[in-house]
C-alpha cells in the first residue's frame, strides 16, 4: 500500500469516528428526547432542553477543534502537512 | 503595506471595538442629556454604516485573487468572525430567539441544525475545496467533472438557493433603516441595498470579508449586552447562560397553572396578522423525534451546500487553517446561537409571570392597554391584547405579539434605557447586511467567473473580469431588492427553502467529488439536475395542498431532493464510463493537504 493509500485510509478512520460522534450528538440522543427531558442536565436545566440550548451545540464545536488537531497529526505521520504558513 | 495590515488586525479592530464602545456610552450620555430616541436611532444605524462603507472603500482592488478569495490571507480567527457574520443573516438576529418563544423544543431543531451543518463542512469539505484552489464552488463542480453543463448546473442550484435568501436579507434591512431611519418601506429597501453594495462593489471578497468582521463585532455587542442586562436587572442571574434553571422551571409550572386554553376561531380573525399567542411548552418536548430529526439534518445537509459559506474558506492561507478556521466560525456562531434561548426565556418569563414587576397577565386589560410600552408595540404592530372572554384580566390567551418583538421589545419592557434599543437595531443591521453581501458576492463571482470567463470568454482580460464582476453585484442587488419592496415571503420561511434547495442540488455532488472517485460528469449532471427539480416539484407539489410522505413537510423537502440526487448520481455513474485517469489525479491531490493548488 502506498504512503497516499495508509494516509487516505487513516483520514477516512478519522471521518467516521468525527461522523459518528456528530451523529450521537445532532440526532441520535433526539430520538429519546422525551424520555431524556425528565432527567436533570447541567446547571439545573432539564436535560433535553440543554442539550437543543448548549450542549449539542458546544459539543459541536470542539468536536472541530479535536478533528482538526488529529487531522494534522496524521497529515505530519505521513509528511503532507504544509509548511507553517498561518 | 498589505502584509503591515494583517499583521496590525488584533490592533485593528481592538481600536474598532473599543471605538464602538466608546460611541455607546456617548450615546447613553447623549440620551441622559435629552437626545431624542429617533436620533439615536438614526446616530446608531449612519455611523456603523459609514464604517463598513468605509472599510468598503479602503479594501478596494483590481487583483482577480483579491477580489474572489481576499488573496487567500485571511487569518484562521478573522475568518471565523467573518463567517459566523455571514452565516447569521437578519432572521437568526431578529427572529430566532422569538421563535424559540413561540415554538419550543420542535423549533430548537434549527440551532442544533445550523451548528451540526459545520461538522460536515470541517471534515467533508472545506479543506479539500481550499486545496483544490479554486474561486468559486461553481469552479470546484465544473473542473472536478469536467464540461460547460456541470458548471452550468451547479450556478443554477447556487443562485437559486442564494437568491431565496438574498431576498429576505434585504428586506431585513429595509426593514431596519425604515424604522431607524422613518422613511416609507419601498425607499428604505433601497437605502439597504446601497449600504450592501458599497461594501462589496470595490473590494469584492476582501471589503467583504473586512466588513463582516467589523460587522460581526457589532452583531454580537448588541445580542449579548441586552442579554446579561436583562438578566442582571431581573436577578436571574449574572451570567444567564449558567443560571437560568430556575427561571426555566418556573415558565413550567405558570403554564401549567395558566394552561394552554385554545382561543376560538372568531376569536382569533380579531388578531392583527402574523401576530402569535404562547401555545406550546417552553422547556418540555413538543415535537416527534422525526420531526426534529428531520428539521436538524436537512439544515445541517444544507450548511454543508450553501456555496457562501463555503467560498470563506477559499480565502485562508492554508488547508490547516482552512479546517481550523470552521471550528472558530461555529464558536462565533455559538455565543449568539447559546444566548437566543435565554433571552427567550427572559422575555417570557418578564411578560407572563405575575409575581414579577413587568408580568402582565393577570392584570386588568386597561392597566395593560396604558403602559408606555405596551402602546408603541401595538402602534408597531408586534403586540395585542383582547379580552376574549370578557372578564376584564388579561390571560396567557389573550396575549399576542410578533416574533421580532422577542428581540426588538424586550429590551425596553425590561425597562433598559433607549440607547439600547438603538443598539439593537444596529446590530440587526449588521447581521443582515453581511449575509446579504456574502450572498450577492456568491452570486455574482459564480455568474462572473463561471459563466462569463469560464463558458462565454475564456480569453477575457482581469480589468474586464472585474468589471463584468461589478456590474453583475449591481444588477442582483436591484433585482434582489426590487423582489424585497414587493414583500412577497416572510423573512423566515424563504431562508429555510434556500437551505433545501442547496441540499437538493449540491449537497452530494459536492460530496461525492471528493469522497468517491468513482463519481463522473454524468452522474454529477443528473444528481444536479434531478436533484433540484425534485426538489423544487415536492415543494410545489405540498404548497398545492399535496399531503406529502414520510413526514417530509416544506421546510424539510431537501430531503428527499438529496435522497433523489444522491440516488440517480450513483446509478448514472456506475452505468457510465469511469472518470479519467487525470481526473482520478486530480482527485488524490486534493486528498493531500500539502503541495500546490489543483487550479
Amino acid at each position: 500500500m502506498s504512503k497516499q493509500d495508509q494516509h487516505w485510509e487513516k483520514t477516512r478512520g478519522l471521518l467516521m469516528v468525527t461522523l459518528a460522534i456528530w451523529f450521537v450528538f445532532s440526532i441520535g440522543i433526539f430520538l429519546f428526547g422525551a424520555e431524556m427531558n425528565n432527567v436533570g442536565g447541567p446547571f439545573g436545566y432539564p436535560l433535553t432542553y440543554w442539550f437543543t440550548c448548549q450542549g449539542s451545540l458546544g459539543i459541536f464545536v470542539i468536536l472541530i477543534f479535536w478533528f482538526a488537531n488529529r487531522q494534522e497529526k496524521i497529515d505530519e505521520e505521513f509528511g503532507f502537512s504544509e509548511r507553517e504558513d498561518d | 503595506m498589505k502584509g503591515n495590515f494583517i499583521d496590525n488586525l488584533p490592533k485593528v479592530y481592538g481600536i474598532y471595538t473599543g471605538g464602538f464602545l466608546g460611541f455607546i456610552i456617548l450615546m447613553a450620555i447623549g440620551e441622559q442629556m435629552g437626545m431624542t430616541s429617533k436620533a439615536i436611532g438614526i446616530c446608531f444605524v449612519a455611523f456603523t454604516v459609514a464604517i463598513y462603507a468605509l472599510i468598503g472603500w479602503l479594501s478596494r482592488t483590481a487583483q482577480a485573487d483579491a477580489y474572489y478569495v481576499a488573496g487567500r490571507q485571511v487569518p484562521t480567527v478573522f475568518n471565523g468572525m467573518a463567517t459566523a457574520a455571514d452565516w447569521m443573516s437578519g432572521a437568526s438576529f431578529v427572529a430566532m430567539a422569538g421563535g424559540i418563544y413561540f415554538k419550543g423544543y420542535g423549533y430548537m431543531a434549527l440551532l442544533v441544525g445550523w451548528t451540526g451543518g459545520y461538522v460536515l463542512v470541517a471534515t467533508l469539505l472545506a479543506p479539500y475545496l481550499r486545496k483544490f484552489g479554486c474561486y468559486t464552488v461553481p469552479d470546484f463542480i465544473g473542473t472536478r467533472y469536467g464540461g460547460n453543463l456541470t458548471r452550468f448546473l451547479a450556478v443554477v442550484v447556487l443562485t437559486v438557493a442564494s437568491f431565496t435568501y438574498v431576498t429576505a436579507q434585504i428586506n431585513a434591512t429595509g426593514t431596519i433603516a425604515s424604522v431607524a431611519l422613518d422613511i416609507p418601506f419601498q425607499y428604505a429597501v433601497y437605502v439597504g441595498l446601497v449600504s450592501i453594495l458599497l461594501c462589496s462593489m470595490l473590494g469584492g471578497m476582501r471589503g467583504v470579508t473586512w466588513t463582516q468582521v467589523a460587522q460581526y463585532i457589532v452583531l454580537i455587542i448588541a445580542y449579548l449586552l441586552p442579554v446579561f442586562w436583562i438578566s442582571n436587572k431581573m436577578g436571574a442571574g449574572f451570567f444567564p447562560h449558567f443560571m437560568l434553571a430556575d427561571e426555566v422551571a418556573r415558565i413550567g409550572e405558570l403554564e401549567q397553572q395558566f394552561g394552554f386554553v385554545k382561543n376560538a376561531a372568531a376569536d382569533l380573525k380579531t388578531v392583527p396578522k402574523g401576530l402569535a399567542g404562547i401555545t406550546k411548552a417552553h422547556s418540555a418536548v413538543n415535537a416527534t423525534p422525526w420531526a426534529f430529526i428531520s428539521l436538524a439534518l436537512a439544515m445541517m445537509m444544507g450548511t454543508a451546500s450553501l456555496p457562501h459559506v463555503m467560498m470563506r474558506y477559499f480565502t485562508t492561507p492554508s488547508v490547516k487553517a482552512a479546517r481550523k478556521s470552521v471550528g472558530w466560525s461555529l464558536f462565533f456562531i455559538f455565543l449568539l446561537y447559546s444566548s437566543a434561548p435565554m433571552l427567550a426565556t427572559l422575555s417570557k418569563l418578564s411578560l407572563i409571570d405575575p409575581s414579577l414587576p413587568t408580568g402582565i397577565i393577570g392584570k386588568s386589560i386597561a392597566e395593560v392597554q396604558a403602559l408606555d410600552w405596551y402602546q408603541n408595540w401595538n402602534a408597531a404592530n408586534l403586540m395585542f391584547v383582547s379580552d376574549f372572554n370578557g372578564n376584564g384580566t388579561l390571560e396567557l390567551n389573550e396575549f399576542f405579539m410578533g416574533g421580532k418583538a422577542v428581540v426588538l421589545a424586550t429590551p425596553e419592557i425590561a425597562g433598559l434605557p433607549y440607547v439600547i434599543s438603538g443598539l439593537v437595531a444596529a446590530g440587526g443591521m449588521a447581521a443582515a447586511m453581511s449575509t446579504a453581501d456574502g450572498l450577492i458576492l456568491a452570486i455574482a463571482n459564480a455568474i462572473s467567473h463561471d459563466v462569463y470567463y469560464k463558458i462565454i470568454d475564456p480569453k477575457a482580460e482581469t480589468a474586464k473580469r472585474l468589471v463584468v464582476a461589478r456590474v453583475l453585484l449591481v444588477v442582483i442587488g436591484f433585482a434582489g431588492a426590487t423582489i424585497a419592496a414587493m414583500e412577497i415571503q416572510g423573512i423566515l420561511g424563504s431562508v429555510i427553502w434556500a437551505f433545501d434547495f442547496a441540499m437538493s442540488g449540491l449537497f452530494f455532488p459536492l460530496v461525492l467529488g471528493v469522497w468517491w472517485k468513482r463519481a463522473n460528469k454524468e452522474g454529477a449532471i443528473a444528481g444536479m439536475a434531478l436533484g433540484l427539480a425534485s426538489g423544487m416539484g415536492y415543494l410545489i407539489w405540498v404548497r398545492n395542498g399535496g399531503s406529502g410522505f414520510l413526514g417530509i413537510t416544506q421546510l424539510t423537502f431537501g430531503i428527499f431532493g438529496s435522497a433523489v440526487s444522491l440516488v440517480s448520481m450513483v446509478v448514472v455513474s456506475l452505468i457510465t464510463s469511469a472518470p479519467s485517469a487525470a481526473t482520478q489525479k486530480m482527485v488524490d491531490n486534493v486528498r493531500v493537504p500539502s503541495g500546490r493548488t489543483i487550479i
